[in-house]
Parts: structure tokens; C-alpha cells; sequence
């Protein structure tokens, strides 16, 4: 990853304000963001590491362990509650076999949460491996639950 | 044959990319548009006839060959002639659904770059005093007016001054941004290169949520085309990374700069002090695309519509439980029971409309017996509530109002940048109020019996359990007590706004709350 990042400054240059494009590069590179890449991110941009630490951990986005094989990012907004949302997150954790937050045990699939994929008038919603889902049921979430299985 | 299928996120979630590819295989010449902002036919498709472009929705691929043939049930006419359409009035979303959001020949065709041709060819305090006789104010939710802020960093001595248009449209129940984002993205960019004109900027920043990855595809692509057509200012889309707050234009700022998005103390002003420390205009979307329009109609055409001081229109956003929802442009002053009930048609579930959220997490709760509510900035704040970003959230009679206030804190929880205490913590301790106001409500056991020292004294958190009064009116006095130092001591109103659902949701609905009879509004 060292190389990554020398040749992604190469061509963005080492402003601080190219951080949060540079961690979005090396976790759409690496899946995610490792804390053993701090010191050299912070190197890269002249940082401190505690600096580039604070930022890595403020935005939810953000991961410092590797993903699921499959993300499942289900909305738990207000607009997707009005439409069955809370009781859809209760039947996925149950069809995933994974709780709200977390990753299974078989490193398969990851269920999240998200805050509005401004899809509100068809909840509810979810982005599943990044492909946006409307009116999600039961028998959609049997579809993707078959979809990450693969 | 010609057909139009949108490629909108909304359009391609129900499964137009299987459609359009339907009528693709089936020999059509298909041009993939954004939204017409109706979900309730979508994925919906346009078939150009010698009569113009006829509907069919909601289609699914099978259905590709009786859509050709003419002979599908599911025909709707001319798709600006349904009634959600007839009514509007698109002056910010006019070609929204009409064309190839990246053409840049038939942007140009349906009156693409007049506005920046005629800005250019006026004196930046020209243009700025067109955006002030307009009316317009900031879409992004405070209402500020336009050309006031444009003023301040036209004045601005210091160089260079930056553009940014908030796109991070956080707030559920709106997706104006997205659409526009998506199906008319040259509109942004022409109202962003007229603000640069306006007030002395060579270059400038579109902030786009990372949970919108068509949005960023689509803006990306329109950059690059109308590169030469803008030029001398130049463009750049930056990703956010799934932080409400950066919404907050400080915290917005700090994003960009490649900091944590924490909220700055005010002032200085982002128009005097904003991005790198140079003056700056921050926009929302809906904002930076109205002012095409104004250019190249006249302020005067802009500011004929609307009610009070709100001039203009407005693109409402009908969401939630809601049978037609969708985006419906129009002036201001049209009631709220009209937007729910005659143009959402009322819920999609068939039951009584039992609540509806206006403006976002950060908005209040109305029952339908404020549905005479016009649509206006002061007339909202009047009631206790704001328009915001105009997004309004439809609920039936299943809803549980303590769970939403609970939510609300929960979100503000979630989402608090933590930089001052009220919103940090104040959230926390809202849930927890929350918890222990449903558990009384439904008979969970109460864990604790009265202590001296009044209410607060009573009710407080303690980490001796036994000392909380648990009742439902000591944590309600408890919860506005909260709700009062959230408002006044908040930084910003993430945490200084929170209060609106919860206290609406209170006082509107306070038998969701465990209240021994409901209260009886006074009559008007
Ligand atoms: C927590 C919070 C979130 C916000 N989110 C947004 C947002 O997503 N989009 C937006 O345009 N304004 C948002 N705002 C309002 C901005 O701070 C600011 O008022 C706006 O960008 C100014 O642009 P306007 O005058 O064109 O509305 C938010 C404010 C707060 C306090």
C-alpha cells in the first residue's frame, strides 16, 4: 500500500485537503483502512498520525477491519420507518444471520446501517454491495439474502 | 423507435436498467433520462409518437413488447398532462425527466446556459442584485437570502474566494438534490459558474454524500463536458464520507479542508472566512439551480410566485408512507393538506394519515389538524416547526410517537460531532429519558420510588437507580428541561434543532407518552 499512496500523491499532490480523498482511494483500494497505514499516511501528508487517526475515526464510512465479502447497507430513517423500516431490520438481521452493525461470524456478508439513501417515497431501502434496493419485503430480502451467499 | 427510460437512482432501485435494457433488445433507440419525480409509475417509460412522448408505468421488461404494440393497460398519456405533473410549476426542475442529463446539445435546446450568457454579460453587482430582487432564499434550510450572502463575499476584499455547493442532503425524506443532481446536472453547474461570476470566484467545490454514488457519477461527468463552457472557473466534486453533520456548512468546510467535520463557531462568517479561510459562497443545490432561471427570466418572473416572504418555488419532496410520493415543484403557500392528501394522496397503506414530519430529522411533527398550514418559512417557525429543506415525511395511525422522539435523540446521538456538550451528551441522555418514559408507558416495572429536591432533584440521572423517579411526569418535565439546554446551548442546530421532533411529538401526541388523557387543543 505504501507504493498506493506514494502514487496516488504522485498524481493529487500532498495538500491536507486531499485526506479524505486519499482514504476513500485506499479503502475502495484495499477494502479498508488499516491503522498499520497510518504513520505513512500521515508521512505522505505531512500529518501527525493522531491527526489522520481523529479523522479516519470521525466519518462512518470509514473502516479499520476488513468487510464483509458482501455489504448489505439498510436505511434506518425516518422515511423508510414510516413504511415498515424497523420491522424490515429486524427480519434481515434474522435472513442474514447477522445483527445490525455487525459482520457474520464467516466473514460472508455485513449488515449496516445507513441515514437515507434519498430514496423516501419507496422504502424501504438499502444498498446492497453499493446496488440501490427499493420497497424491500420478505421476498426481496430472500433475494438478497441468496445474492450474498454467492 | 424512440422510448426514455430514467437511469435516477429512485428509477433504477425499482428496476429501470432491466427495463431499459428490455427495450434495447427489443430493437429501441433508448435514451436514459433522470427522473420525472412520480415513483408511484416508475420504472415508468416514454415512447415518442407522432403525438409526443406517451407513458407506460409502472412497466416491468416483459411488459417491452405490449408497451411497443401500443396495447399495455398501464398507459398513462402524456406524462406532464397526469394530474401530479399539470399543476406544478418547474422552474428549477424543468428539464428534470425531459433529456439526457449529459447532453450537452439538448441542454443547450431546452434553454440551457441563457442564464450564465446573460449573467456574463452584466457587472457582478448586476447579477447580485438580480438574485436579491428574485426573492430567492437558501434552500439548504435556514432560508438566508441569496443575494444578501452573495453581497457579503462580492465586498470581500481578500482573494481568492471559493464556491460550494452543499450536496450533502442528509435529511430523510429528501432527494430534490439527488434528482437534480442526476437528471440536470449542467443547471448546478450554470448557477454555480453565475455565482462565480457574481462575485469574483475562480473555482469551486460541489460536496456530495458518499451515499449517492450516482449523484457523483453523473456531476463528475457533467464537469468534465462543460469544462470549456465555464471556463475560466474551474470544478471539483468532493466525496463526503457518511457524516450527517457535514451538512452544517462549518462543518462542510472543515470536511473539504480534510479535517474532522466539526462544526465552527460563528463568526466569523464562511462569507468572510470560509473554505482555507477565504471568503466563500456555500449554496445548497436547490439554491446554486434557481438561479438560471432568475438570469434568464428575470427576477421579476421569479419573484411573481409565492407567498409572503417566501418568494419563488419550492421543490417539495412527498415521502414516507405516502401513495403518490415524489417531487412536486411549486410556488409557495400551498397548503400542507393539499401537498399529503390531494397531491400525495394520503398514505400508501390505506390508513389515516396520523403524523407528518416537515423538514427532515432536525423538523417537527404536525397532526393533520395543522394541515392548514401554508407552505412558507414564517409561517412554519410560527408553528413551532421549519420547512427546511422542504422534505415532509408522511406517517399512518401504526406510528409510535414516543419511538420517533426517542429516534430523534438517537440520531443526534449517532451523528453529534461532539464538539459542545448539549448535542454530545445531551442526546444520550435524551435516549435514556426516552427509554425510561416507554418502559413507564408500558407498564415496564417502575424501579424507583420519589426523592426529595423537586423535579430535576427527582428525575435526574443517578447512578443509584433507586434515586430516579421514573414517573412518565417527571421525565417528561425531565425531557423539556433537556430539550430547553439543547436549544440554547447547542453549537449548531443538530443539537440545537433536535427539540423539534421531540417536543412536537410531545406536545402533539402526548398519549403516545403515557399522558393520562389526551390534551385538548384549544379552538381557534
Ligand atoms: C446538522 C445540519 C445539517 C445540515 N445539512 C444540510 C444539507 O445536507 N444540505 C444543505 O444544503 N444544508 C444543510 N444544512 C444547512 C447549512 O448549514 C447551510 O445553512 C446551507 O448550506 C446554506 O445554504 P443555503 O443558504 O443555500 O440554504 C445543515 C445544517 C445543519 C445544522
Amino acid at each position: 500500500m505504501e507504493e498506493f499512496i506514494a502514487g496516488w500523491t504522485a498524481r493529487h499532490g500532498t495538500g491536507r485537503d486531499g485526506l479524505l480523498p486519499l482514504l476513500h482511494a485506499i479503502q475502495a483500494e484495499a477494502g479498508h483502512i488499516d491503522d498499520a497505514l497510518v504513520p505513512a499516511i500521515a508521512r505522505a501528508l505531512n500529518l501527525s498520525r493522531a491527526d489522520v487517526h481523529g479523522v479516519i475515526t470521525f466519518y462512518h464510512d470509514f473502516r479499520r477491519t476488513a468487510p464483509g465479502r458482501h455489504v448489505v447497507k439498510l436505511c434506518r430513517a425516518e422515511s423508510c420507518q414510516a413504511r415498515g423500516g424497523a420491522a424490515m431490520e429486524a427480519a434481515a438481521a434474522r435472513r442474514l444471520g447477522v445483527a445490525m452493525g455487525e459482520t457474520r461470524a464467516d466473514g460472508q456478508v455485513a449488515l449496516e446501517p445507513v441515514y437515507c439513501l434519498g430514496l423516501c417515497a419507496i422504502g424501504p431501502n438499502a444498498l446492497v454491495d453499493g446496488r440501490p434496493v427499493a420497497r424491500i419485503d420478505a421476498a426481496a430480502l430472500d433475494r438478497i439474502a441468496a445474492e450474498v451467499a454467492a | 423507435m424512440k422510448v426514455y427510460v430514467s437511469r435516477d437512482m429512485a428509477s433504477v432501485a425499482l428496476g429501470a436498467d432491466d427495463v431499459a435494457r428490455a427495450f434495447a433488445d427489443a430493437g429501441c433507440d433508448v435514451v436514459r433520462t433522470g427522473s420525472r419525480g412520480l415513483f408511484s409509475i416508475e420504472p415508468l417509460v416514454e415512447v415518442e409518437t407522432d403525438e409526443g412522448r406517451i407513458g407506460y408505468g409502472p412497466v416491468t421488461p416483459v411488459d417491452a413488447a405490449a408497451v411497443l404494440a401500443r396495447t399495455h393497460p398501464a398507459r398513462l398519456g402524456p406524462v406532464e398532462q397526469l394530474p401530479f405533473f399539470a399543476a406544478q410549476q418547474r422552474f428549477t426542475f424543468a428539464r428534470c425527466g425531459i433529456i439526457d442529463p449529459l447532453s450537452l446539445a439538448e441542454y443547450g435546446a431546452h434553454g440551457g446556459w441563457q442564464g450564465l450568457e446573460t449573467a456574463r454579460a452584466q457587472s457582478p453587482q448586476a447579477v447580485v442584485d438580480a438574485v436579491k430582487a428574485s426573492g430567492l432564499r437558501g434552500r439548504g434550510g435556514a432560508g438566508f437570502p441569496t443575494g444578501i450572502k452573495w453581497q457579503t463575499v462580492l465586498d470581500a476584499s481578500a482573494s481568492p474566494k471559493y464556491i460550494v455547493c452543499n450536496a450533502d442532503e442528509g435529511d430523510s425524506g429528501t432527494f430534490a438534490d439527488r434528482m437534480l443532481m442526476e437528471g440536470d446536472p449542467f443547471c448546478l453547474i450554470e448557477g454555480m459558474a453565475i455565482a462565480a461570476h457574481a462575485v469574483g470566484a475562480a473555482h469551486g467545490y460541489i460536496y456530495i454524500r458518499s451515499e449517492y454514488p450516482f449523484a457523483i457519477r453523473t456531476m463528475r461527468a457533467a464537469i468534465e463536458a462543460s469544462a470549456h463552457l465555464v471556463a475560466p472557473f474551474t470544478l471539483e466534486v468532493r466525496e463526503g464520507a457518511g457524516a450527517y453533520v457535514c451538512g452544517e456548512e462549518t462543518a462542510l468546510l472543515d470536511s473539504i479542508e480534510g479535517k474532522r467535520g466539526q462544526v465552527r463557531a460563528k463568526p466569523p462568517l464562511p462569507a468572510l472566512k470560509g473554505l482555507f479561510g477565504q471568503p466563500t459562497v456555500i449554496n445548497n443545490v436547490l439554491s446554486l439551480a434557481a438561479v438560471p432561471f432568475i438570469l434568464a427570466d428575470g427576477a421579476d418572473a421569479y419573484a411573481a410566485v409565492g407567498f409572503g416572504r417566501s418568494r419563488g418555488t419550492m421543490p417539495v419532496q412527498l415521502a414516507g408512507n405516502v401513495k403518490h410520493g415524489g417531487l412536486y415543484e411549486i410556488g409557495f403557500g400551498i397548503t400542507l393538506g393539499e401537498l399529503v392528501n390531494d397531491i400525495g394522496g394520503g398514505t400508501a397503506s390505506g390508513r389515516p394519515v396520523r403524523a407528518v414530519q416537515v423538514g427532515g430529522p432536525l423538523g417537527a411533527y404536525f397532526p393533520p389538524s395543522m394541515f392548514h398550514l401554508p407552505f412558507d418559512y414564517e409561517a412554519f417557525a410560527q408553528a413551532g416547526g421549519l420547512i427546511g429543506h422542504a422534505g415532509i415525511t408522511v406517517f399512518d395511525d401504526s406510528v409510535d410517537m414516543a419511538h420517533m422522539a426517542r429516534f430523534a435523540m438517537e440520531f443526534c446521538a449517532v451523528e453529534s460531532c461532539g464538539k459542545c456538550t448539549p448535542c454530545r451528551i445531551g442526546s444520550t441522555r435524551g435516549v435514556e429519558i426516552m427509554d425510561r418514559i416507554i418502559d413507564a408507558r408500558d407498564g415496564a416495572p417502575v424501579r424507583a420510588k420519589a426523592a426529595d429536591g423537586g423535579y430535576l432533584g427527582k428525575a435526574l440521572y443517578s447512578r443509584a437507580p433507586d434515586r430516579v423517579d421514573v414517573s412518565p411526569d417527571a421525565q417528561t418535565a425531565l425531557l423539556r428541561d433537556l430539550a430547553d439546554t439543547m436549544k440554547y446551548g447547542s453549537l449548531c442546530a443538530l443539537g440545537g434543532f433536535t427539540p423539534y421532533p421531540v417536543l412536537s411529538a410531545l406536545d402533539h401526541f402526548p398519549e403516545d407518552f403515557g399522558a393520562s388523557a389526551p390534551v385538548k387543543e384549544a379552538a381557534e
